[in-house]
């Protein structure tokens, strides 16, 4: 019976299994196979290497807490662009916004240093969220309402942030002990102790930024899935012109999911503060010196992760994994871990070149080309709200 | 300030401006191509970073600097092959592919350059050619006429574009496909194969622009362009998708760039305010796109793979 039971329900099971849902998969293992092939040309034993990774990654309690905690940020970031890519916006810009997070975060620890942790701590993480959603929503207002690209515009808001967090760790912020001294290392002092992220298991590394993050999670899932909001944000998405006869606030709500994605974004920052080592934020003059690249590995993990919340936070963990093994792979067979950068890109294209993204997300509905193409005659002169340049981008 | 208003340090400013803003027009000019044919290539910084490492590799390897330029324009037309399979072939999403570009180039160059070279040795730069007669008229000259070979090829495009744009028949196909590729199929032009020809000849620019950035600095290093491929993008934006407004938003940005490298160097700006001073390209560049935005139109079928029949 049981025999029989399982049988059926793996029939079933299959029978709704379609090559799109392995895409992930496949496009892991295909980079995978790309590396083995990079690795090899560079001299080092591919299988050598990954059993390192892996070991490095998952194979103890250490391993795993590290892993986890490069996962926090990914998971925020991650969850973040599913947000407003739900809403059919790209968000290329969660390097900047982690930046800006990162500062307005620290800013806050500064100016209340005598808080105690209980308050101290959400505070600051708000702080966090703020700068985030003020840099993420700056694009969205310029998209909603002046038509403008947001791929571009949060590219180039990453390129100010870095040189705001520059110029604000060298002056303004800039740690006193190091004034007089010679090196002047751009950071900020030592930071309010009621600020760190208190440590979940001693001996390791493993911080309360991961309950954040996996919060941050489940409340994007219900955000999108059980409010009016995610409703709008999603119906946003899969067509601006019915949510707009629908009288839904569109401009509005391409602004707010901005904003929200880059809340998540600015929070990571924040995590990444107060849950570093040194509990003092540090530049080395660029954005991937304090974010670890995570504004562009959340896009990869999102991608990964199918756009949900859940997906995000499995694939989170996986590229958190790949991360750390990257590492030591520098170590164990002396391949930089500049070979993790260029995966996680090829990985970016195998996804995106699968059917995989557009029909998880239904960003293209069955007709991708046309409807509008051979309408009646050009009309964007008389277009109520002319469509952005973003838009052109996902939407049919 | 008067420091800067003698005509040695004017003339000087202008001549670096030019040459800085070299790259940035191949490889705006590159990205126009396959705009206009509505491919929006973001991976442009990656292939720069690509063929940077790949000139300046070979020209380490070789001591030819030809060859290493050469090789350049290879790595982007190898480049541009797989992001016209991704693009075109495939019909990813635009958007994010040319992210994943990217970081494979930025992780690969650094990969190879801390694996092949280790530490940084410096390769001869190219050379400048004075334009004879015209190089030697006083200030203009100085200015205009005595820069390497690239520079003047990078400007020569211009012309060469906005000719192949507006008058040929492949001109007439690319825009056709960028605004309406279901009717430009319908009349017989291949969507598949107009696409594929800008991408390629866009990445190959692109490879170009790297190569001219490392046969002028004459070095290499993790992340050479420093965003300069995304801001390539943005000035098509700003250009509005043509060649001679690519030419004018290139011309501001590197006169911009060589005014702040100049005011720096001559401590203009103080210190501590050179990060911001940093920051006013990008400033500049989201308010030229608003500005844009509101005035032009981009390609209609930007960014949208195309499907026949549907």
């Amino acid at each position: 019976m049981v025999a029989t039971k399982v049988t059926r329900l793996w029939k079933r099971s299959r029978g709704r299994l379609r090559v799109g849902s392995l895409a992930p998969v496949i496009a892991a293992v295909g980079a995978l196979v790309v590396g083995a092939v990079m690795l090899w040309a560079l001299g080092a034993s591919p299988l050598h290497a990954y059993r390192v990774l892996f070991q490095e990654a998952f194979g103890s309690v250490d391993a795993l807490a590290s892993t986890a905690v490069k996962a926090i940020p990914l998971v925020l970031v991650g969850v973040g662009i599913t947000i407003a890519f739900r809403a059919n916006v790209l968000n290329i810009g969660g390097e900047g916004q982690m930046v800006v997070g990162g500062l307005t975060a620290t800013v806050t620890a500064l100016a209340f240093p005598r808080l105690p942790a209980p308050v101290l701590i959400p505070l600051v993480l708000l702080g966090g969220a703020a700068g985030g959603a003020l840099w993420g929503g700056i694009p969205g207002a310029l998209k909603a309402y002046f038509n403008v690209n947001e791929i571009l515009s949060t590219i180039m808001l990453n390129i100010v942030a870095v040189q705001v967090m520059n110029s604000l760790l060298r002056g303004p912020l800039l740690d006193q002990t190091q004034v007089g001294g010679l090196s002047r290392v751009p950071q900020t002092e030592r930071l309010s102790h009621s600020a760190d992220l208190p440590i979940l298991i001693g001996g390791t590394r493993l911080h309360a930024g991961v309950l954040v993050a996996l919060i941050a999670a489940a409340a994007a899932y219900v955000l999108l899935w059980r409010t009016t909001l995610g409703f709008r944000l999603r119906a946003v998405g899969l067509s601006r012109e019915a949510s707009r006869y629908a009288g839904m606030p569109v401009r509005r709500t391409i602004t707010l999911a901005l904003a929200l994605s880059g809340a998540m974004a600015g929070l990571a920052g924040a995590v990444l503060v107060f849950g570093s080592e040194s509990h003092r934020m540090v530049t080395d003059g660029t954005t991937t010196g304090f974010t670890g690249a995570a504004g562009f590995n959340g896009i990869v993990v999102a991608l990964f992760g199918g756009l949900h919340p859940l997906g995000t936070v499995l694939a989170s963990f996986l590229f958190g994994g790949l991360l750390v093994g990257g590492n030591a792979l520098q170590r164990a067979v002396q391949v930089p871990s500049a070979l993790i950068v260029a995966l996680n890109g090829l990985i970016v294209v195998f996804v995106v070149s699968t059917e995989f993204v557009r029909r998880r997300a239904r960003l293209r509905p069955e007709s991708p080309e046309g409807a509008r193409d051979v309408g009646p005659g050009p009309e964007p002169a008389v277009e109520p709200e002319p469509l952005a340049a973003g838009t052109d981008l996902v939407e049919p | 300030v008067s420091k800067f208003l003698t005509v040695a340090a004017l003339t000087a400013t202008v001549a670096s401006g030019i040459r800085l803003s070299a790259p940035f027009l191949l490889a705006a000019l590159g990205e126009t191509m396959g705009q206009r044919s509505g491919v929006l290539n973001l991976g442009v910084d990656g292939v720069m970073l690509l063929g940077a490492f790949a000139t300046y590799y070979t020209v380490l390897q070789t001591g030819d600097l030809w060859v290493g330029v050469l090789a350049g324009g290879a790595v982007g037309l190898i480049m541009g092959l797989v992001t016209a399979i991704v693009s075109v072939t495939l019909k990813a999403e635009q958007g994010i592919s040319g992210i994943g570009v990217y970081l494979f180039g930025l992780g690969v160059t650094d990969l190879l350059f801390q694996k092949l070279v280790g530490t940084p040795r410096p390769i001869s730069s190219l050379p400048a050619f004075k334009i004879p007669l015209l190089g030697d008229i006083p200030l203009i000259g100085k200015m205009f006429f005595r820069h390497n070979v690239l520079v003047y090829a990078a400007f020569a495009l211009v012309v060469v574009l906005a000719f192949v744009l507006n008058r040929t028949t492949f001109g007439t196909n690319v825009k056709a496909v960028g605004e309406n590729p279901a009717a430009a199929d319908s009349l017989g032009v291949s969507v598949t194969r107009t696409r594929y020809t800008t991408v390629l000849i866009g990445n190959m620019l692109a490879g170009l622009a790297g190569a001219t950035l490392a046969v002028e600095l004459g070095i290499f290093q993790q992340n050479l362009t420093a965003g300069q491929g995304f801001i390539a993008i943005a000035l098509v934006y700003f250009g509005a998708w043509r060649p001679t407004g690519v030419l004018a938003g290139s011309l501001l940005y590197g006169m911009v760039a060589a005014t702040v490298l100049a005011w720096k160097s001559l401590g203009i700006i103080p210190r501590g305010a050179s990060d911001l001073a940093a920051m006013a390209p990008a400033v500049i560049t989201v308010i030229a796109l608003v500005v844009v935005a509101r005035r032009f139109r981009q390609p209609a079928a930007l960014a949208r793979p195309f499907v026949r029949g549907l």
